[in-house]
């Protein structure tokens, strides 16, 4: 979420207002210091660690050294069939979570946006999949999902719509159901992201518009969404990225399975360094995670800038 | 403008049908907790516990070190969110304030940190931690989760140091006080509600953490809520549902009366940069 306001500035290319151009004075490296040294240490260090790893035999509780193998790893990955599955399960949840949601969360956020009775609730609600952990977001759906107890199965039965099924455990119907619990995890966040956008946009085009009477869909079409677009085009960028490396909500659910149905390549990666202590290999996964999904990130936002310039802002 | 009252209508049902949705699955969650062993076998799940009962909260706390875990993830999260705090507020302050390429690169690693999958960083530094002999211990996990939430807790900070106007410094700077005279006294009370609120997300964020407490904590004693809630589903995934439901509850509670309160503030402070300028 941090992310939306940086995006935004450096795709609007937008200067800032504030802050001088002066280069602090030496007394400023004694504020920056504390920080700058955690954060070259324990994350900027350990990136570039591990991304060294990659072009190594690094394996947990060995004592023979770690031996320097160039881009083995990588041509092993190439063939590894199991990662490539894993990797589309992992587009396949990170689409079909970011897509729904992001369609669901811009419909609640026009409505919250409007004067209607129940907002407050809406968003006191908003907060509860928000602010819980993940794990816990894996054991209510377990609880909701479950074959005999769960509250799902127990409507269908009522609704006369069949016996209701193990959904977790089925092989065809475990990811959609993950990809459900997925998407109501992270709505409540684009929700309010999208919101926020629209309460900047101005009130007074709304009218000008309504009154040269253009009907709701227009305005959507004019005003709300050109001025909507760029909140909307982060957060969806940055969604597809949190969705495509998440672990814990699929961990608790269904750890990967049934049959590796839903293993994504976080937990791929997670049980070949934590589990067969391959930790280059595991390493090598994480960078080829970061490459691939960089590539289609840029291809997506580059596109998205283009169509941008070649018209459709009235 | 005004809207006609079928399109009121829908309006109101759509919203109900998002609240459905929203609010359904935690009612569940604590519908679930407060229910006897009897009714949890029921083939017939009802909406509202016929006995409501304590057991599942009581036979929760048998069955796994409950307490112990949430005092754990007190500690480390309370810890982390102090700590990336402290250092976060004088670097902030340096972003927001001055224009280098120290506070652009600082920006870019914001950016960056963000799309790495934590499997890239979480290797090295389980062999880093493993070599100062920090793995199973809550310190290394508070040394994590400080820098884990140095991110948006620098982003958050930075639109409230922005939100300062520079007058007041350069004022006290003119009556002769020092920067650090001037950080102390003029600035810092005023982000002091900033620095709060950052604070509380970050501890709800190391709070709610899994991913690093699942690789770095390996005995029960240490590990923290998350970790010690996954022990009620067994290795077969078969899980107590009562008591697996009262811990999940339970866990819950402290995160989302902290939201509650500070929710208005954390989107505020996210977007403060995001959909002006």
């Amino acid at each position: 979420m941090t992310l939306v306001t940086a995006t935004e500035r450096s795709a609007q290319g937008v200067p800032r207002a504030e802050g001088d151009r002066r280069p602090p004075d030496r007394g400023a490296w004694f504020l920056v210091l504390p920080a700058l040294i955690p954060i070259l240490v324990l994350s900027v260090g350990p990136l570039l660690y591990g991304i060294l790893l990659a072009f190594t035999d690094a394996q947990s509780g060995r004592t023979r050294a770690t031996q320097w193998i160039g881009g083995l790893n990588f041509q092993d990955l190439l063939h590894d069939t199991l990662f490539w599955e894993s990797f589309r399960i992992g587009l396949v949840w990170a689409v079909g979570v970011t897509v729904p949601q992001f369609l669901l969360a811009l419909g609640l956020a026009l409505l919250l946006d409007q004067d209607l009775r129940l907002r407050w609730l809406a968003r006191a609600l908003a907060i509860i999949p928000w602010a819980m952990p993940e794990v816990v977001v894996g054991v209510i759906w377990r609880l909701v999902y479950n074959p005999d107890a769960g509250v799902l199965n127990e409507t269908l039965r009522n609704l006369g719509l069949g016996d209701g099924r193990d959904w977790l455990s089925g092989l065809s119907t475990a990811l959609p159901a993950v990809i459900v619990v997925g998407v109501w995890a992270g709505m409540p966040q684009t929700t309010v992201t999208l919101l926020a956008g629209l309460q900047n946009t101005p009130r007074e085009l709304h009218e000008a518009a309504a009154m040269d009477g253009a009907g709701a869909w227009r305005r959507f079409r004019t005003v709300t969404w050109p001025a909507l677009r760029p909140v909307a085009l982060a957060i969806t960028a940055l969604n597809f990225i949190w969705n495509f490396n998440s672990f814990a909500l699929v961990y608790v659910l269904t750890s990967g399975g049934p049959g590796g149905r839903t293993r994504l390549p976080m937990l791929f990666a997670y049980e070949e360094a934590f589990r067969y202590g391959q930790f280059g290999y595991a390493a090598a996964m994480g960078l080829v995670m970061v490459a691939v999904i960089s590539l289609l990130l840029a291809l997506f936002l580059v596109g998205r800038l283009k169509d941008r310039t070649g018209g459709d802002q009235a | 403008m005004r809207t006609s009252t079928t399109g009121r209508t829908g309006q109101y049902a759509a919203l109900l049908a998002y609240l459905a949705f929203l609010a359904f699955p935690f009612l569940w969650l604590v519908s679930t907790a407060f229910k006897s062993p009897r009714e949890l076998g029921s083939l017939h799940p009802t909406w509202i516990p016929r006995d409501p009962t304590l057991d599942n909260f009581r036979q929760a706390f048998d069955e796994q070190p409950l307490l112990r875990a949430a005092g754990n993830s007190l500690l480390a999260a309370s810890a982390a969110a102090v700590i990336a705090v402290l250092i976060a507020t004088p670097l902030a302050y340096v972003m927001a304030r001055h224009r280098t390429r120290l506070a652009k690169a600082a920006t870019g690693w914001v950016v960056v940190s963000q799309a790495f999958p934590l499997v890239l960083v979480i290797i090295p530094l389980f062999l880093v931690l493993k070599n100062l002999r920090l793995i199973n211990s809550l310190a290394g996990l508070v040394l994590v989760y400080v820098v884990w939430a140095l991110p948006f807790a620098l982003w958050m900070l930075v639109g409230y140091v922005r939100a300062v106007p520079t007058e007041l410094e350069e004022a006290a700077a003119v009556d002769g006080a020092g920067r650090l005279r001037t950080l102390v006294s003029v600035t810092a009370p005023l982000l002091a509600p900033g620095i709060v609120a950052t604070a509380l997300f970050a501890f709800i964020t190391a709070w709610n953490e899994f991913f690093f407490a699942l690789v770095l904590l390996k005995t029960s004693d240490k590990q923290t809520l998350p970790v010690v809630l996954t022990h009620f589903i067994g290795a077969e995934g078969v899980a107590d549902l009562g008591p697996l439901a009262a811990a999940a509850f339970l866990a819950t509670l402290p995160s989302l009366i902290i939201f509650a309160i500070i929710q208005r503030r954390v989107t505020g402070g996210m977007l403060a940069g995001a959909v002006k300028s």
